[in-house]
C-alpha cells in the first residue's frame, strides 16, 4: 500500500518515514499541499495520506479541501499531524473531510495505534 | 540496594499483591521508589526500604506496592478486542438479554481509566437502545492513585492522542489547556471500587462481561488459579471473560474454553 507523506519539516518526516516502512507502506513525500496534490495526481492509487496543517504554499487545510472536492480520491484516508491542538481546529479538519487527527509531538506508539484505528475501525 | 532490600520488596510485593518480581529487576525497584524515598524526605531507597521493615509501616508499604505495579494502558488498547465487542459480543449479549434490560460488566484492572472508559463510549456511542437499560459498571484496581485518576476522568494530550479515535475525543470531551476532561454523563456510567485481586474479594453479583486484561501476567501461578476459580463462579455461563494477549486459560483452568472465532482474548465457560 502506498502513503503520501507531506510535511514541510525534513526532520517530521525522517522521523515518520521508518514507522510508515516498519507497517509495510511505500512512502511518497511533498514538502507541501501542492507538491503533495501534484504527488497524488501522479499516483491516484495512493490509500493513505499524512498531511501536516501550518504548511507554505498551501496549508494542511486546503489540502483537505481539495483531495475531498475531487471524486477520484473518494477512497484515500487522510490523517492531520499537526501542532493545532485546540478542538475546534479538529474539528474544522474532521468537517473538511479528514478521518483522523495526530497532535504534535507524539510518539511512534502514538501514530501506530492511529493508523490501526483506521485500518480496523474504518472511521 | 542490598540483596537484603531487594529480597525484602520482593517478599512484601509478593505477600500483598500476589505479583512476582524476577531476580535482576533491581533498576525497576530504584527508578520507581526513588521517587517515593524522596517524597518521605529520604536520601535512598535503601533507606526508605528501611522503613517498610520497621514495624507500623503498614502505609508505606502500601504505598510501595502502588508504586511498583505496573500501570501502562491506552484507550481502545491492542484495538481487536473492541472490534468484537461492538461488531458481535454487545449485540448478541444485547439480544439475549432483551427482556431483562440488563447488562453486568466488570473491569478488574482499571489502571488510569482508558480501558473502561472505551467500553463506556462504545456503549454510549454506538448503542443507544441501551438508554433505558439498567447497566452495572464496576471498575476496580488496587491502587489509589489510579482509582483517583479513573475517577477524574482528566487526560493529558498523549494519553488522547494514544489509541482514541478522534471523532470520540471531540464528542465526549472538553477540553481544558492541553488537557480532556470526559463528560460526566460517561463518567457517571462507571463505579470505581478498590479491590486488590490477590486478597479475598467482597460478594460479588453475576457479570456479562469481566475483563481482566493485562494484569494476571504479573502474579505467581496459585494466585492466576484462584482468581480463575472465583471468576468462573461469577461470569453468567453465555457471558464472556476477556484477557489481555499475553494472557490465556490453559494450563490454569478447565472449565473455560477460548472462544477461537473472537479476536482479542475472549474466552467462555465450558458447558458442564
Ligand atoms: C498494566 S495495567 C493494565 C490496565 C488495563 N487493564 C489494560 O489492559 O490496559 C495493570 C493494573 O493492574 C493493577 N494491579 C496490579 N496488581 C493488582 C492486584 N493484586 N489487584 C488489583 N489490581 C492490581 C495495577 O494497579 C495496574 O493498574
Amino acid at each position: 500500500m502506498r502513503t503520501l507523506l507531506i510535511d514541510d519539516s525534513r526532520a517530521v518526516r525522517a522521523f515518520i518515514r521508518p514507522i510508515l516502512r516498519e507497517l509495510n507502506f511505500e512512502v511518497i513525500e511533498a514538502g507541501n499541499g501542492q507538491e503533495g496534490l501534484d504527488r497524488l495526481r501522479e499516483f491516484p492509487d495512493t490509500a493513505l495520506i499524512l498531511v501536516d496543517w501550518n504548511m507554505p504554499v498551501m496549508d494542511g487545510l486546503e489540502f483537505v479541501c481539495a483531495v475531498r472536492a475531487d471524486q477520484n480520491f473518494d477512497a484515500v484516508r487522510i490523517v492531520m499531524v499537526t501542532t493545532e491542538t485546540e478542538s475546534e481546529q479538529m474539528n474544522r479538519a474532521m468537517m473538511a473531510g479528514a478521518n483522523e487527527y495526530v497532535m504534535k509531538p507524539f510518539t511512534r506508539d502514538v501514530l501506530v495505534a492511529k493508523l490501526s484505528l483506521l485500518d480496523v475501525f474504518g472511521a | 540496594m542490598t540483596a537484603r532490600d531487594y529480597s525484602c520488596v520482593v517478599t512484601l510485593l509478593l505477600d500483598r499483591s500476589s505479583i512476582v518480581l524476577e531476580a535482576g529487576k533491581e533498576y525497576l525497584v530504584e527508578a520507581r521508589l526513588w521517587p517515593l524515598a524522596r517524597r518521605h524526605g529520604l536520601a535512598s531507597v535503601s533507606e526508605f526500604i528501611q522503613r517498610l521493615r520497621a514495624p507500623g509501616s503498614g502505609g508505606l508499604i502500601e504505598e510501595m506496592v502502588e508504586a511498583m505495579v505496573t500501570t501502562e494502558t491506552s484507550f481502545f488498547r491492542d484495538i481487536h478486542p473492541f472490534k468484537t465487542l461492538l461488531d458481535t459480543v454487545l449485540p448478541e449479549l444485547i439480544a439475549a438479554r432483551r427482556n431483562d434490560r440488563c447488562l453486568a460488566i466488570w473491569c478488574a484492572a482499571s489502571s488510569s481509566g482508558q480501558e473502561p472508559y472505551t467500553i463506556a463510549l462504545i456503549l454510549r456511542e454506538y448503542f443507544p437502545e441501551l438508554a433505558d437499560w439498567k447497566i452495572t459498571f464496576q471498575s476496580t484496581d488496587l491502587s489509589h492513585d489510579m482509582l483517583r485518576r479513573c475517577r477524574a476522568g482528566n487526560y493529558s494530550q498523549l494519553e488522547v492522542n494514544r489509541g482514541l479515535p478522534v471523532a470520540l475525543l471531540m464528542k465526549y470531551f472538553r477540553q481544558e489547556g492541553a488537557r480532556w476532561q470526559i463528560r460526566d454523563d460517561v463518567r457517571e456510567m462507571i463505579d470505581f471500587q478498590p479491590i486488590n485481586l490477590a486478597e479475598p474479594w467482597p460478594a460479588m453479583q453475576p457479570f456479562d462481561l469481566i475483563f481482566l486484561r493485562n494484569v494476571m501476567i504479573y502474579f505467581d501461578v496459585e494466585t492466576k488459579k484462584s482468581i480463575l476459580a472465583q471468576i468462573s463462579r461469577i461470569l453468567r455461563p453465555d457471558g464472556y471473560l476477556i484477557l489481555g494477549g499475553a494472557e490465556t486459560t490453559f494450563y490454569l483452568d478447565v472449565s473455560y474454553k477460548r472462544v477461537e472465532s473472537l479476536k482479542g482474548g475472549y474466552y467462555r465457560l465450558a458447558a458442564k
